[in-house]
């Protein structure tokens, strides 16, 4: 209250922006054209899309002041789903249908547990985790599932229009509905108020219940969308999908300058901080470093981009 | 000549230029029990803090048993012997009793917690204030009253010679009063002095030796309790209030309407309200007056349906309206400018044109999208209207001050188009200036044939603002007061001390 210091808030909303040019500058120069190629780029954004279309959902998630680990196992299951209707009815409606319909109800469920039960969101989704992991194995007795429906690999991982991967336009649209959801539809702002000061939003008459579900329900259909692209990019799905996802999404959301403790949130950013964490691992396997090294060298490069982007956050609020 | 264990001298201490304290004295005899009153704002708490090390004084002396002393921090007051009791329990909820009391000065055997030995302690100290309850039972299931006990043998526990209580019984019931008002005596008899802040007045004369008043930054008066009368404490404490301009009574311009806007009937909420009756016309400002847990809030949160009525009827323009939650009082065109507005009225971290449009999104929509610039031009209003000082509507609130944080909470609910205004302390720490601006916003708002319900603590401001006061005591109307029988602070002073 009392100080008066200017708050360098606006260099710390494009930091992501800023650290992305270094590191694309630094592998450009660094490796040459078997990175900085035209193929190459591509290629990222294909290997990025899953992560980038459940952090758009997990921007929300953060934002509200929630955390969702469960979406991983979610991604698995649907990718499951989606095989064994394809190879059962090949019908490719029925397979969406049925794999989002889950994912969502997996949402919806997280959602009913933080609310109602009141188990906080890092717990309840923890546990939803292990019995979605879970399931996906049992479904399959762990075996895996190959795809035969080449349309349903193209339009969901495959294909591209005119050079472009689909699945980056699947990115953009993901994008293009988060952003517009989150600054220009009462949803963000209730989103927003929720996790910045949730009393508060309970005395200006925002349902908290219904929006805190929604945004897991919503997060639960953008994890089993990833998981449609993961097994039709794949032509199969296997029940160890997604594993770690949750931490890759969490990290590019925050990255992406959405800060931990709710109340501000940052599409664009999210997309950006995945895109960041997928140059990054191209990067280091193309510059020729082993699995042990990748991971540390990784580690550090994402302590750093973090530190610097949230350096200038120390508000009271 | 006395013997005094506290001596403040010539204490001086301004914020931003401002004078909160100016030349204060205050003397503590030992083994006495000190009663320090005045209104909001009057210095008390300054004071307090800077006894406590929590500020530092800009000039004058301290004297603790004769010796002059500067308290830089809290630990520095604590081995000088004085403990402060929070008005906010200082207590941690998942803790133990016993882990509280010795939290940070824990009792060890070699590099372990002796547990066996701090329960045991705990229980002597306890049972040496009367106070028999298991302590190893968790704080968070104890009542208020009885963590206000805890908290005081958790100041005992080390060397206290003088304990500082800010209104302890605000929120204890009449039976855990008493109990208090015992161990109180019993320290007094042990030697132990005590600073007791309270604005019930009845309890200060009941327990206090002597009585000094802080008004406006300046002791108007130090003296043993039998030279005051409640009429000459009451007068004193209001001494220089009297010329501020502002809040004095302005002659309506439109005369209160015919139309009955709100009927409150035998309404109960639970423990903390017991079969109010009272109604609003169009165009009136009834204010509700009442000590802290007097009923006040829940009155108006039952209105507003965040509270459950448990019994009666509320009549809202002719119809009974039952509110479920916030948004069918919104619908119902009912508002509520809460108590807190750090903590219940806004979203300090966001901007302060996200802060005007979570009450009302259809005004600043177009075909399901919000549109900036209605959401500007909303916000622009609000900000003209109501003369909010802030660099643009995209500042972030927790940069702007106080008063203008209020006013944009009351934009935020003006915004709404409300029938009903309900303020909660809307002048709580808010500057004078502020103050005077948001009697005139609620003046403005009236006129307009629209009904306000106003609590506040400052009863100038209940008298300036106000048609008629109903009065509510430990939840229970005992009074209704119009304008015209309210021609002294004093009358309703004593009407809310139920005197």
């Amino acid at each position: 209250m009392r100080s008066k210091t200017i708050k360098k808030i606006d260099l710390y909303q494009y930091m992501v922006y800023i650290i992305f040019i270094v590191v694309l500058i630094f592998f450009a120069v660094w490796l040459g054209p078997s990175f900085f190629s035209r193929s190459n780029l591509l290629n990222i954004t294909r290997q990025t899309a899953m992560v980038s279309v459940m952090a758009v959902a997990m921007t929300f998630i953060i934002a509200s002041g929630q955390i969702d680990l469960s979406i991983g196992a979610v991604v698995a299951l649907s990718a499951l789903i989606s095989a064994w209707l394809l190879e059962k009815t090949d019908s490719i409606a029925l397979a969406l249908f049925c794999a989002l319909l889950v994912g969502t109800l997996v949402g919806m469920i997280n959602g009913l547990l933080v609310t109602y039960l009141k188990i906080p969101a890092f717990l309840a989704t923890l546990g939803m985790m292990s019995i979605i992991r879970g399931s996906a194995m049992w479904m399959t007795a762990t075996k895996a599932i190959t795809i035969r429906n080449t349309t349903f690999n193209n339009v969901f991982g495959m294909g591209t229009i005119a050079g472009v991967p689909i699945v980056l336009l699947w990115t953009l649209i993901a994008l293009l509905i988060g952003h517009v959801a989150l600054r220009y539809l009462p949803y963000g702002k209730k989103v927003l108020a929720i996790g910045g000061n949730q009393t508060s939003a309970f005395y200006s008459g925002i349902n908290i219940t219904r929006i805190k579900i929604m945004v897991f329900a919503v997060m639960g259909f953008a994890s089993a969308f990833a998981g449609i692209i993961y097994s039709a990019r794949m032509q199969t799905a296997r029940y160890t999908y997604g594993e770690g996802d949750e931490m890759n999404v969490i990290a590019a959301v925050v990255l992406g300058g959405t800060s931990m403790a709710g109340g501000s949130g940052n599409i664009i950013g999210a997309v950006v901080g995945s895109l960041l964490l997928g140059v990054i691992n191209n990067g280091l396997i193309i510059g020729g470093l082993d699995t042990s090294q990748q991971q540390i060298v990784r580690g550090i490069i994402i302590l750093l981009a973090v530190a610097l982007s949230t350096f200038n956050t120390k508000e009271r609020t | 000549m006395a013997d005094y264990v506290l001596e403040l001298e010539g204490i001086r201490k301004a914020f931003g230029g401002v004078p909160v304290l100016q030349d204060v004295d205050f003397r503590l005899e030992r083994g006495s029990i000190h009663a320090l009153v005045g209104g909001n704002g009057a210095g008390k708490s300054t004071l307090m803090k800077i006894l406590t090390g929590v500020y530092v004084k800009d000039a004058g002396v301290c004297r603790v048993n004769g010796r002059e002393t500067v308290i830089r921090n809290y630990n520095d007051a604590k081995k000088q012997g004085i403990s402060l009791i929070f008005q906010e329990l200082s207590l941690i909820p998942t803790l133990s009793v016993s882990e509280n009391i010795f939290l940070n000065k824990e009792i060890k055997k070699g590099r372990f917690l002796d547990i066996k030995a701090m329960n045991e302690k705990a229980r002597k100290l306890l049972l040496s204030l009367g106070i028999d309850i298991d302590v190893e039972e968790k704080i968070q299931n104890l009542s208020v009253g009885c963590c206000q006990l805890i908290e005081i043998a958790k100041a005992l526990s080390s060397n206290t010679s003088v304990l500082v209580m800010d209104e302890p019984t605000a929120s204890l019931s009449d039976k855990e009063t008493e109990i208090l008002f015992q161990i109180i005596d019993g320290l007094k008899k042990k030697g132990i002095s005590i600073i007791y802040i309270s604005h019930r007045m009845n309890e200060i004369f009941r327990i206090a030796d002597c009585i000094s008043v802080l008004c406006g930054g300046k002791m108007a008066a130090s003296k043993p309790v039998s030279e005051y009368t409640l009429e000459s404490l009451i007068e004193c404490m209001l001494g220089g209030k009297k010329n501020e301009q502002a809040m004095v009574w302005k002659e309506r311009e439109t005369p209160v309407g015919e139309k009955v806007m709100l009927q409150v009937e035998n309404l109960s909420v639970g423990k903390s309200v017991k079969e109010v009756s009272f109604q609003v016309k169009a165009g009136e400002v009834v204010g509700l007056a009442g000590l802290m847990g007097s009923g006040r809030t829940e009155v108006m949160e039952c209105i507003f349906g965040i509270r459950k009525k448990t019994g009666g009827r509320i009549f809202l323009d002719g119809r009974e309206v039952n509110f479920k939650n916030v948004r069918q009082a919104v619908n119902g065109r009912v508002a509520l400018v809460p108590e807190d507005r750090r903590r219940e009225g806004l979203v300090l971290m966001h901007s302060l044109r996200e802060n005007m449009i979570v009450t009302d999104f259809n005004g600043v929509k177009s075909s399901g999208l919000i549109r900036t610039d209605k959401m500007n031009a909303v916000s622009e209003k609000a900000v003209q209207d109501l003369k909010i000082k802030a660099d643009s509507v995209t500042t972030r609130l927790f940069h702007l001050s106080g008063g203008n944080q209020q006013k944009v909470v009351i934009a935020k609910w003006l915004n709404t188009r409300p029938k009903l205004l309900m303020l909660d302390e809307p002048t709580a720490g808010v500057d004078i200036h502020a103050k005077s601006e948001i009697i005139e916003i609620i003046r403005q708002f009236i006129r307009e044939g629209n009904s306000v319900i106003f609590v506040s603590s400052e009863l100038s401001e209940m008298m300036a603002v106000c048609d008629r006061v109903v009065v509510l005591h430990d939840g229970v109307k005992t009074g209704e007061l119009t304008h015209r029988e309210i021609d002294t602070e004093e009358v309703l002073q004593r009407a809310i001390q139920n005197n």
